[in-house]
């Protein structure tokens, strides 16, 4: 069966990354969004409180106003955008199949760019057991419950995860009018605050419980308390409350890559790519939060500016992706991009992305190839577990490119 | 009025009997505690539909599971219950394990399966490339199958529905008062239930209350088994750890303790477990982390690969196992009482049979079950399986109607179409974890991260809100 239709770019995705790469590339060739909810804007769209557009839009927005400022920005531009569509497979190289109301159809294109975005590992994938009662929730679905249908949550809620969407998800419960009696973090209490700034102070009258785990939710029909574990005594506390909202611990959407065959990154488990985001599939292309899970939106939203060089050079020369392999060391968790050409194009922001596991206040990161020191800096900025700790591209300046894989690690 | 019949408990057991009932001039009431059918020991299940291969031969439980294998084969086709013919490899990791097998391939002989073979190790990796190394050899068992234990239950339910049994729900019996068995007055000489939304009288009774089976024969007098929960721990993967597993993966069953499957399962996600703990309490159906801990050993020792993936879903089952080693199916004449006890996880598959058996019973006393001449087609359920195609799959149907064209769980790709009709369905849920069972709404990898909060309004409205549905 041949395609049904074909474009030059094809977005899947319309979040802000994938939005903004639309808007940024609909004036030069014809660009198509498919967006599987009913409207795009992605996760700010139900994230109603402020703290986005710093980076990408210049000025400070609440959620739903960025998500809808970047829907214009790509129908202002020309793209076109297909909400209540989503990508079901595969049918070819650069060929999706898309269920919508319209029916079943096939999209080919000359260059598709990934923007599915990322989730948050539910309890179940946390593997907290215990009863089911009703009630628990990730920050995603209790913020569509409270901001987009207006609904009810309970009055005392435990928050799990010691991230910045932790801090969203206290919010989101002020809001309804739920009260957070917990926030359980597995890092020190101190981390927990050291990464939040950005929405006032009233919120930190939320006790945090530092180094301690959930382990166990108790009540069979609502939830009636939650047990929590000291990592370090072993000694357990009940807390009475009827909500559980685990937050953060992000997995990309990341089923099309796969099924598609990219390769992936181990630690982010999102697609590997180089500096101007090409996968290892000529002509398929990786933006945002499936890339680095998860940064803030803005963030994601400059990767859909920043691939638009790419996918220019794809459409008018071909190429493919290119650069020297890096690394993280723990307690790096991943690095991203995950190939950087030496001399060639810098990363979005000339900032490379990476996750922690440990705090570290004034970070000395460094670069290894073949066991040498190829590149240092100090930044002034922590390396904060529950948020993305960005690192200057310049590190890896004096890579060889005929040399092996680069190595980013962490010194105090 | 007073009912011919009244079975109590809606679980795929129940339901059966009931529909069997129901498809006589008798009437029938199918009664149940909970606000949902199959909400118990039935909707936690291994999800396979056995040959029966190694039953202990000779036993009522043998005989039942290799009938209700062909009937529940049959009917599935009918009324479009999902089942995947996957078959089975029982593999053995040592010679002691590998030493049992060909007693076990006569044991599927003596039960009347003739299609096992026992198979060398690179027979085995054949068929499950991803199983860790070690393994020794296997035993196949082509006729195993998976099928979808929450269709099962509903169209049993739904089926025993239109023909015109009665559906009680919410109505536990919390005593009885046992009928003389006089025949001078219509009420006077029924058995009557004393239940939380009032009473049933009923000439007949059958108990089919699985975990509750025992203390509802105490109601009636008897004293003569006892129901120890036990408590079934189990993972769930995602669906893209799919292509590991192919065919159900078995343990041998040998000295060291009873091991644990890894089987696909009808939603094309990986099944593992289940642990195996006799409880005390009746109603304990929460996981435990120590039941994790030994799930994820067993994994790491079957499949490290498989723990690489993401768990979409934990839970507990509880099975009803009773202290002697057979179904307990015993007909009182006197009491007009049939007991349908210790039908374990087995009743899956055995319900069917287990159903015509005590219709068999009831002929035999007395009692005029033979089928009516006007009886409905059974019901055409709703597909969940992978293996068919599903309506965000189909292009006829989202044609003819947009709303399967609107995708609302991304993850179960399940449709405002398909909520919308277990909404308006015959048997409409009772609660989310209903809609759930009926749809697959929210059972997918992100747990409703994405479409939660649209499920909840569509289960709170009653249908599909224009918002959700879009333009479908």
């Amino acid at each position: 069966m041949a395609e049904d239709r074909h474009v030059a770019v094809l977005v899947v995705g319309g979040g802000p990354s994938g939005l903004a790469c639309a808007a940024s590339l609909a004036g030069s060739c014809e660009v198509l969004v498919v967006e599987r909810e009913q409207r795009a804007g992605g996760i700010p769209r139900h994230s109603d409180h402020t703290g986005y557009g710093l980076r990408d839009r210049r000025r400070l927005m609440r959620g739903p106003a960025y998500a809808e400022a970047w829907r214009t920005a790509a129908l202002d531009a020309g793209a076109e955008l297909l909400e209540g569509a989503m990508v079901t497979g595969w049918t070819g190289d650069r060929e999706v199949s898309v269920t919508s109301p319209a029916g079943r159809f096939r999209v080919g294109a000359d260059a598709v760019v990934l923007a599915t975005g990322v989730r948050e590992r539910p309890r179940s994938a946390r593997r907290i057991p215990g009863d089911r009662p009703d009630g628990v929730l990730t920050t995603g679905q209790l913020q569509n419950l409270v901001h987009l249908r207006h609904h009810e949550v309970g009055h005392a809620a435990v928050v799990v995860g010691g991230e910045l969407v932790s801090w969203s998800a206290v919010l989101t419960l002020r809001e309804a009018g739920c009260r957070t009696v917990a926030m359980v973090t597995p890092y020190a209490k101190a981390e927990a605050y050291a990464l939040f700034r950005w929405a006032g102070r009233a919120a930190l009258r939320v006790p945090v419980v530092g180094h301690s785990d959930v382990v166990r939710i108790e009540g069979r029909v609502r939830v009636r308390s939650v047990v929590v574990r000291d990592r370090a005594t072993g000694a357990e506390t009940t807390v009475a409350c009827d909500t559980v909202v685990t937050t953060g611990d992000w997995i990309p959407d990341h089923e099309l890559a796969r099924s598609r065959g990219l390769e992936l990154d181990p630690g982010t488990r999102g697609p590997a790519v180089d500096a101007a985001l090409r996968t290892d599939a000529p002509g398929v292309f990786a933006v945002g939060n499936l890339l680095h899970p998860a940064d803030t939106a803005d963030v994601a939203a400059l990767d859909g500016a920043h691939v638009v060089a790419a996918v220019r050079d794809w459409l008018d020369r071909g190429g493919t992706r290119r650069g020297v392999r890096i690394a993280a060391e723990p307690p790096l968790r991943w690095v991203s991009p995950q190939y950087v050409e030496p001399g060639g194009e810098p990363p979005a922001r000339e900032r490379l992305l990476s996750w922690t596991d440990t705090l570290v206040r004034r970070p000395v990161v460094e670069a290894l190839q073949d066991g040498r020191v190829v590149g240092r800096c100090r930044t002034w900025w922590p390396a904060a577990p529950g948020r993305v700790f960005r690192i200057p591209s310049g590190i890896l300046d004096d890579v060889d490119a005929t040399r092996g894989e680069v190595t980013v690690r962490l010194r105090a | 009025m007073t009912y011919d019949v009244a079975v109590i408990g809606a679980g795929i057991v129940g339901s059966a009997i009931a529909r069997g009932l129901a498809g006589s001039e008798l009437s029938v009431a199918l009664v149940e505690a909970r606000s949902d059918v199959g909400d118990g020991t039935s909707k936690a299940n291994t999800a396979i539909l056995h040959t029966g291969f190694d039953a202990s031969p000779g036993t009522l439980e043998s005989r039942l599971v290799a009938r209700g294998y062909h009937l529940l084969g049959e009917y599935a086709e009918a009324t479009g219950i999902p089942v995947e013919r996957t078959g089975a490899v029982l593999v053995a990791w040592n010679d002691e394990e590998l030493a049992v097998l060909p007693g076990l391939k006569e044991k599927a002989e003596a039960n009347g399966y003739h299609a096992c073979a026992i198979v060398d190790a690179d027979e085995v990796y054949g068929l499950v490339p991803a199983l860790a190394p070690g393994a020794r050899g296997g035993l196949r068992v082509p006729g195993e199958a998976i099928i979808c234990t929450w269709t099962t239950n509903l169209a049993l339910a739904t089926d025993a529905r239109r023909r015109g049994a009665a559906l009680l729900t919410d109505h536990r019996v919390e005593s009885v008062t046992v009928g003389d068995g006089s025949r001078a007055a219509v009420t006077e000489g029924a058995t009557v239930l004393h239940t939380t939304r009032g009473d049933i009288a009923a000439t007949w009774v059958v108990n089919a209350a699985g975990l509750g089976a025992d203390q509802l024969d105490a109601a009636f007098g008897h004293r003569r088994f006892t129901v120890t929960p036990r408590r079934g721990e189990l993972f769930v993967f995602d669906k893209l750890a799919r292509p590991m597993v192919p065919l159900i993966v078995l343990p041998v069953p040998s000295s060291r303790g009873k091991g644990v499957l890894v089987s696909p399962t009808i939603y094309g996600n990986v099944m593992l477990g289940p642990t195996a703990e006799d409880l005390t309490d009746r109603t304990a159906t929460g996981t435990s982390e120590a039941g994790f801990e030994f799930l994820w050993e067993k994994g790491r020792a079957l499949m490290p690969q498989l723990l690489e993936e993401e768990v979409t879903a934990s839970y507990a089952g509880l099975r009803a196992a009773i202290d002697r080693p057979d179904y307990l199916v015993d007909l009182d004449p006197d009491q007009r009482y049939v007991l349908v006890g210790g039908i374990r996880s087995t009743g899956l598959t055995s319900g069917m049979a287990v159903a015509e058996h005590v219709l068999e019973l009831l002929t035999e006393a007395g009692l005029d079950c033979s089928p009516r001449a006007d009886l409905p087609p059974p019901p055409r359920m709703p597909n969940l399986g992978e293996a068919g195609i599903r309506p965000y799959q189909d292009d006829a149907r989202i044609a003819a109607d947009p709303a399967y064209g609107t995708v609302v769980c991304f993850c179960e790709r399940v449709t405002a179409g398909e909520i919308r009709d277990a909404l308006a369905s015959n048997l409409p849920p009772a609660d989310l974890d209903g809609l759930r069972r009926r749809t697959r709404a929210m059972n997918g990898r992100c747990q409703g991260f994405y479409c939660g909060a649209a499920v909840t309004a569509c289960l709170e409205q009653g249908a599909v809100p224009e918002e959700v549905a879009g333009r479908g």
